[in-house]
């Protein structure tokens, strides 16, 4: 019952959506504005649908019940709890079932929380949110029915890919289309205002605090999933360029820009097409993502599809939508008139560069991305890796680091240059001591990227801090911190992944329990071995001391992972945490009687790619609390002054 | 300046910021698209000794040995049409099995042998790496990717 109940809510959801988008079509094209009224409810109840929905799916996850194909083939009754809970959304139809949800309930948030934005703009972003979810309920319901059920049930189900195994799983995927799909928002603003030649600052106004939390869940799921693969597949990388991380990463950076840019136009109206632009960008960048991971034309761990028809029913949405996107962009960008104008030297042409820096990584990263999918069109199979990304992206993110540091420095409208060198003294005096201390201690030993990214991260780290100086940090606006936490977590970040690829050491040994061995400074007993059982694994762990200069010793653990539904062997790395970096132990095979391979790495400060990226975050939250926040003091205001 | 100078100066600066990446992302490409090798492809090609590459193919049953230090392992990638003699420190992927797919991150040395700094097997039944698609592998895969549908 339960299965069909989530089947009978998501087809009245769908419906809900066609009539949500003819009530704004007819309330908008025939001016019959009774017909708007009913929009909101109907929004509302579309996302409430759509939870019922999903929380079916959850729920049918949670008894196990066979009976639905797509928990038998994705999970397994001997499952820990949490693993059946997130194997809702680690397969394709759940994960799809996920993305309407999402949209649904941003468009239920839309309807009730939106009220800076124009009443005829406001209905028509309804009808644009309305439009996009029809054809995920159609690619949904007409090609991955999540409810689908199977008989005779088998008893016990397949199991879940046991690399998603992991709390980690549990957050990620969530985080991440709440991003991809909270994008789906601002495209639905740049629709509603284009229809209703409503693209000005007030507009930008109330589309801000949509991209600011659509950016900051992007980047919780970004650094996430980026400190999982670390941990979980025990490589020691934190960023591959695989396929399905530039899915993540495009859209982040089209949010990005877009964020910069939706606040000049909010502060100076000035940037209007463009903004408008990069809202239709930024999710279309998500829908690609979308078709890259789903479609199954690339195989990963993330790409659950295998059917080509699904991949096709992707790539027509993607072409319908887009398209239809950028035809309205070019139809009606005539009607956008200019915003205001300002000089040469100024924060707005500060926030151009940096606009045009994101914008130019992005379409690096697209190409990279899609080449060899073009080439494979042809014949040619060939793949684009971390060389070409690491060569082409790494110097222009690095520019932008430049850009960064002295933006915030500068006016807004005009400032004079001679002044603004003056600002960025300090921040430029440190990176140049940096690059001293640096040249005169490692510098032919580690790579130009490397040096040239903790050279820049010290820079551009007192540069963020700058806007601070001289001012009383308890009156500042808490959108000023925001952005000052912000660009110090990307100064975090890339020093973090300088000083991992500058400084990293690894040693390689096949060790009998007994032995000791020393790596990097510690001291490693290898005390024994000893098969231990979980949940639903069995395991070979490792048991370790680990200590440093004459320091406690610390036990850690690190596992070879054996799980029999699907039976797969995972590698459980064990790590130890310090403030100036990470021991990372692998336990590999035996070797040879009684010798276990094993890999150690010291990787000092490699937590700092992920404190930056949550600092990031962080700002993004402060600046979404004192932008609305300044809001309700003045609803506040008006308030009393009307009592 | 005039507003409309302006606009033209901001609009040829972004011409050329995006014409120069675009050379810039096909240089690269053209230097490292051809990042992705098969034995085939290796030998009709020639690969420079050093230059970053993967290398894509099946491990030659009985071509596997391991060396005495316990973490070095000698192995043969073939694609049909050519073997080379590969190797590799560190701790192969679970699923790196004689007879299986392996793409192999890593450079030819001068001697001709592939020193892989990485190896990239399948991540579970599942996951075939792209670029091996099309070539013979494990029967079992193929069994559950039907099932998986």
């Amino acid at each position: 019952m339960i299965a069909e109940a989530g089947l009978a809510a998501l087809w009245f959801a769908a419906a809900l959506a066609l009539l949500q988008l003819a009530l704004t079509a007819f309330g908008l094209a025939g001016g019959k504005s009774d017909l708007l009224g009913a929009v909101r409810p109907v929004a509302v109840a579309q996302g409430v649908l759509t939870a019922i929905a999903f929380i079916a799916l959850i729920a049918l996850f949670l008894r196990s019940d066979m009976s639905v194909l797509l928990v038998s083939t994705n999970s397994h009754s001997a499952k820990p709890w949490l693993y059946k809970f997130a194997g809702t959304w680690g397969n394709h139809e759940g994960s799809m079932l996920l993305w309407v949800t999402v949209m649904g309930l941003a468009g239920a948030a839309v309807a009730l929380f939106e009220r800076a934005l124009r009443r005829d703009t406001h209905m028509a972003t309804l009808g644009g949110q309305a439009a996009i979810s029809l054809g995920f309920y159609a690619f949904l319901l007409f090609a991955s029915n999540p409810f689908a059920r199977v008989t005779p049930a088998p008893q016990d189900g397949q199991g879940l890919n046991p690399l998603l195994q992991d709390p980690g799983l549990a957050f990620h995927p969530p985080t991440l289309y709440l991003g991809y799909v909270g994008l789906s928002v601002a495209f639905s603003f740049a629709i509603g205002a284009l229809l209703t030649r409503n693209v000005d600052a007030s507009f930008a106004r109330a589309m801000r605090p949509w991209v600011l939390a659509a950016w900051v869940l992007l980047t919780l799921g970004i650094t996430a999933g980026s400190y999982w693969a670390y941990y979980e597949l025990g490589w020691g990388g934190w960023w591959f360029w695989d396929p399905v991380e530039n899915a993540s990463l495009m859209p982040w950076l089209a949010a990005t820009a877009l964020l910069h840019s939706v606040t000049v136009l909010a502060t100076r109206d000035s940037l209007r097409a463009w903004t408008v632009m990069l809202a239709v960008v930024a999710f279309s960048m998500s829908m690609v993502g979308t078709f890259l991971v789903r479609s199954g034309i690339l195989t990963s761990v993330h790409a659950f599809a295998v059917d080509p028809s699904r991949g096709t029913f992707i790539l027509v949405l993607l072409a319908f939508y887009i398209g239809g996107a950028l035809a309205l962009f070019g139809w009606r960008v005539g009607a956008v008139r200019e915003g205001a104008q300002f000089q040469m030297v100024s924060r707005e042409t500060m926030l151009v560069i940096n606009n045009l820096l994101l914008t130019v990584i992005l379409g690096v990263v697209l190409i990279g991305t899609l080449y060899p999918l073009m080439t494979e069109a042809f014949g040619h199979k060939v793949s684009v890796g971390p060389p070409y990304f690491d060569r082409v992206a790494g110097p222009i993110a690095l520019t932008l680091m430049l850009a960064m540091a002295v933006g915030p420095l500068m006016r807004w409208r005009r400032d004079q240059a001679g002044v603004v060198a003056r600002r960025i003294a300090v921040p430029a005096a440190i990176g140049l001591v940096a690059l001293v201390t640096l040249a005169l201690t490692v510098g032919r030993t580690i790579g130009v990227l490397p040096f040239a990214g903790l050279v820049i991260a010290a820079g551009v780290g007192v540069a963020s801090l700058a806007p601070l100086w001289k001012r009383n940090l308890l009156r500042t606006p808490l959108f000023t911190w925001g952005m000052v936490i912000a660009h110090l977590g990307c100064a975090v970040s890339v020093a973090g992944m300088a000083a991992d690829s500058a400084f990293t050491q690894e040693k390689l040994v096949a060790a009998r329990p007994g032995d000791r061995i020393d790596a990097a400074g510690w001291t490693i007993v290898f005390d024994r071995i000893l098969p231990i059982a979980g949940d639903n694994w069995t395991a070979l762990q490792a048991d370790m001391t680990v200590s440093r200069g004459g320091g406690t010793p610390v036990a850690i653990h690190p596992q070879s992972r054996f799980f029999t539904t699907p039976p797969t062997t995972t590698t459980e790395a064990a790590l130890l945490t310090r403030w100036n970096g990470q021991l990372y132990i692998v336990l590999g095979q035996e070797a040879d009687q009684g010798r276990w391979q094993l890999r150690i790495w010291w990787k000092p400060f490699v937590t700092f790619i992920w404190l930056g990226g949550a600092l990031i975050a962080l700002g993004g939250v402060l600046a979404l609390i004192g932008r609305e926040r300044r809001g309700w003091q003045h609803k506040w205001r008006g308030r009393r002054v009307e009592a | 300046m005039k507003a409309k100078n302006q606009r033209l100066i901001l609009a040829l600066v972004a011409l050329i910021a995006l014409i120069g990446a675009g050379l810039l992302a096909a240089s690269a490409l053209k230097d490292e698209a051809a990042y992705f090798y098969t034995p085939g492809d290796a030998k009709t090609k020639g690969v420079e000794p050093g230059k970053a590459i993967r290398l894509g193919g099946m491990v030659v049953k009985n071509s596997l040995k391991r060396a005495t230090d316990g973490v070095t392992i000698h192995f043969d990638v073939t694609d049909g049409k050519a073997t080379v003699p590969a190797t590799f420190s560190g701790i192969a992927p679970d699923l790196f099995k004689e007879g299986s797919g392996v793409v192999a991150e890593g450079a030819f040395d001068a001697r001709g042998t592939f020193v892989a700094t990485n190896l990239l097997a399948k991540h579970d039944e599942r996951y075939m790496p792209r670029e091996l698609e099309g070539m013979q592998y494990n029967e079992t895969s193929h069994e559950l990717k039907t099932v998986g549908k």
